[in-house]
């Protein structure tokens, strides 16, 4: 009898220790960034008993957020989704499928202070009330990689990036005339690099409505005069080979042309410097995106991408007390500054940047604060604090489409933007009918 | 034609019996394609939190747009050239197969051997070759002056996805192409040459005809392929660009219902899709038919 009660205790002990809630997290981190993002939570995990988090990789953004919706339409969503910058417009819109970030902490009394993030990345993820509606976690910015060995060999000073397009012109021909690359620059994500950072750089707008901050019925402004001539530019210079273009999307033709040494410049998001560095044996140099000089305002400040964690409805108390103490877990500046200086993601919060800079990390390792100082060059104006329109997946299609009809030379620069506006006015168009 | 007729005992017996069979088309046809059809009157959000009753609207604004016009147009030029050359080739090496005599089982083996690729593994295999930094096909017609780039030239691009779709292809009608032709008696052919028929001649005037009942149901086959089946290639191969360039209409049906996340027109993508499909088999079934000698 006696036995048996014990038996009977340790049983129910073994049950308690086992009682672990638990809380899945949809990511779309591959390779060695996937890697780490499971060390991160196994670190959470060990240090906790209460609850679970367990990673799962969904593949590319786009996947990642498609997979979410039809979860949650089937009623299996997952309790956090990592959502790309530009999916923001349709998660907000959601009313009833997300819970707000801000709520989630408070109602679950975690230790938050929105007021400790990096302005420039939080702005982005806010509603006009100034409430965080997902978590900043892998928030980046593009900026410009070059080969110092091709800048030497065509007699460049390789300790100087170029700072604006007239220099990277300049140095593209220099650098082709002497043969000390194939071709001048690439670029990834043309959208993004080329296009609204292009023109936050230069503190143009994008869209009516702060860039369609104030409202959900924006429209793209995306064809004025300084973009037009930019992309001119981009189709002459590619007509010249002094630029080429790495494919649609992220690009993926890009990054190869950078690391054979093919191209000596390529601009890209601060994220990618970990595959920079890996794949390449040259000697890397970073610096800022360049600009014309003499468009009043450059450079501004440049804006984010990356994505961030949204938490959506539908699941019990415990699993949200979980989310909550783990987003807690993940924005300590151990962790941020951990993530920060391994990906080259930008550190969120202030404390993790502080927390970089007592480790000594950015003297250590010159360039790897270019991403933070870019976007922190300027307080953030209306037309360079972000981005935020509905269907806006679709609408950097259309910009990619735009984007090759110029360089075939189908159309002018004039004639690709205007059509980028006309169409990304109709899907903003479609999403008002549809969340409306 | 005799039937035979089978009398049942029980009433009910024969249903049962077909019961299976209606079950599987019930719910893997009839209820989707369904589905299909009420979705392409609703607009919904993503999440599917509102759904409105819009009527032919997504209908309309499709025939309206001219992206979905374009895409017609590409479609119609990509099944045409894939049936056409996956057709044609693999005609072409089954008469020559036909002709060898010794060792024709491994020539056999050898041209069916890419139909047991994927096709998105097909489609990543000519992307590869073709690549513009890193193809070595793309090397190849450097040296002959060519200067390909399917990430930017359109022709460029729609070529690459009609060899990519033929390539699989071609292993299937040369099966079928093959066994026809091995259908087709000696003595005919023998007959037509003591005549004073040249090979050509007897191929155009006695081969061809009898493979026509071959011929004609792969062309069936092959265009509901290079409608239905034909999204893997283009996916892995050039995602439907440059500029829609090769956005064929099951492509455009995923993009913008899978990606673009715009349930209703998806739907009324799929359901004129649907459409299309059985038209141009009941015009094959109805006017090609009769022209076929079984």
């Amino acid at each position: 009898m006696k036995r048996i009660l014990i038996a009977g205790l340790l049983a129910s002990a073994a049950t308690s220790a086992y009682a672990q809630t638990e809380v899945t997290w949809w990511h779309a981190m591959g390779g060695e960034l996937g890697a780490k993002l499971e060390e991160i939570v196994e670190g959470y995990n060990a240090s906790q008993d209460q609850y679970h988090v367990t990673p799962v990789y969904k593949g590319s953004y786009t996947d990642t957020m498609t997979s979410a919706i039809a979860a949650f339409r089937a009623g299996e969503q997952p309790d956090v989704v990592q959502v790309f910058e530009v999916g923001t417009g349709t998660m907000m819109a959601a009313e009833g499928a997300i819970y707000p970030v801000y709520k989630l902490m408070e109602d679950h009394g975690a230790d938050f202070d929105p007021a400790a993030f990096l302005p420039a990345v939080v702005g982005y993820y806010t509603d006009t009330n100034g409430n965080m509606l997902s978590m900043p976690f892998n928030s980046s910015t593009p900026i410009l990689y070059y080969n110092k060995d091709a800048f030497a060999a065509a007699g460049l000073d390789p300790e100087t990036a170029p700072t604006t397009w007239e220099d990277v012109e300049a140095y593209s021909r220099k650098i082709m005339e002497t043969g000390a690359a194939e071709c001048g620059f690439t670029t990834g994500w043309v959208s993004w690099v080329q296009l609204e950072n292009f023109s936050a750089w230069h503190n143009l707008e994008i869209g009516t409505n702060e860039n369609g901050f104030g409202s959900m019925d924006s429209e793209l402004t995306v064809n004025g005069a300084q973009q037009v001539r930019h992309w001119d530019n981009l189709a002459t210079w590619q007509k010249d080979g002094l630029f080429k273009y790495g494919g649609p999307g992220g690009g993926a033709d890009a990054a190869p042309a950078f690391y054979a040494g093919e191209c000596a410049m390529y601009m890209n998001s601060s994220a990618s410097r970990a595959g920079v560095v890996a794949n390449t044996d040259f000697d890397l140099g970073i610096g800022m995106l360049p600009y014309y000089d003499d468009v009043e305002g450059a450079p501004q400040n440049s804006i984010i991408g990356g994505a961030t964690l949204w938490v959506l409805e539908g699941q019990s108390d415990a699993e949200y007390d979980g989310v909550a103490d783990f987003f807690s877990y993940l924005s300590s500046a151990e962790v941020q500054a951990d993530w920060h200086q391994f990906s080259g993601y930008l550190p969120i919060t202030e404390a993790a940047y502080e927390l970089g800079q007592e480790q000594g990390y950015y003297e250590a390792n010159p360039g790897t604060d270019v991403a933070i100082k870019q976007i922190t060059l300027n307080a953030p104006t209306p037309n360079s604090k972000g981005l935020r329109f509905g269907n806006y997946v679709q609408t950097r299609a259309v910009i990619d489409e735009e984007f090759q009809a110029l360089l075939a030379g189908d159309k002018t620069a004039q004639e690709a933007l205007d059509a980028v506006v006309e169409r990304g006015n109709a899907l903003i168009k479609d999403f008002v009918d549809a969340n409306g | 034609m005799q039937t035979k007729r089978m009398t049942f005992r029980s009433r009910w017996l024969p249903f049962l019996l077909i019961a299976p069979q209606l079950a599987i088309t019930l719910i893997f046809f009839i209820w989707p394609a369904a589905q299909a059809i009420r979705q392409s009157f609703l607009r919904e959000d993503p999440f599917g939190l509102s759904t409105r009753f819009v009527g032919l609207d997504n209908y309309t604004r499709l025939l309206d747009s001219p992206e979905y016009l374009e895409s017609f147009r590409v479609t119609v030029i990509f099944s045409i050239s894939t049936a056409a050359l996956s057709m044609g080739l693999a005609l072409l090496l089954a008469v020559a197969v036909d002709r060898v005599i010794r060792g024709n089982r491994i020539y056999t083996t050898l041209t069916i051997w890419p139909y047991a690729v994927a096709p998105a593994v097909a489609g990543v295999l000519w992307w590869f070759m073709f690549n513009p930094t890193i193809g070595i096909l793309t090397y190849a017609l450097k040296v002959m002056g060519i200067d390909w780039n399917d990430r930017l030239d359109g022709t460029h691009a729609m070529i690459l996805v009609v060899i990519a779709a033929s390539w699989k292809q071609i292993s299937y009608n040369f099966l079928f192409f093959l066994a026809g032709l091995q259908s087709i008696p000696q003595s005919l052919r023998e007959a037509a040459a003591i005549d004073g028929a040249g090979p050509v001649k007897r191929f155009f005037t006695v081969v061809f005809p009898l493979l026509s009942p071959t011929t004609f149901f792969l062309l069936v086959v092959n265009i509901t392929y290079t409608m239905f089946d034909t999204f893997a290639v283009v996916d892995a191969t050039t995602a439907g660009g440059p500029n829609r360039a090769t956005n064929i209409l099951v492509f455009k049906v995923y993009q913008d219902g899978f990606i673009g996340l715009n349930l209703g027109s998806s739907a009324a993508q799929s359901v004129i899709l649907m459409g299309i499909v059985m038209l141009l088999t009941f015009v094959q079934f109805r006017w090609i038919e009769r022209r076929v000698q079984y």
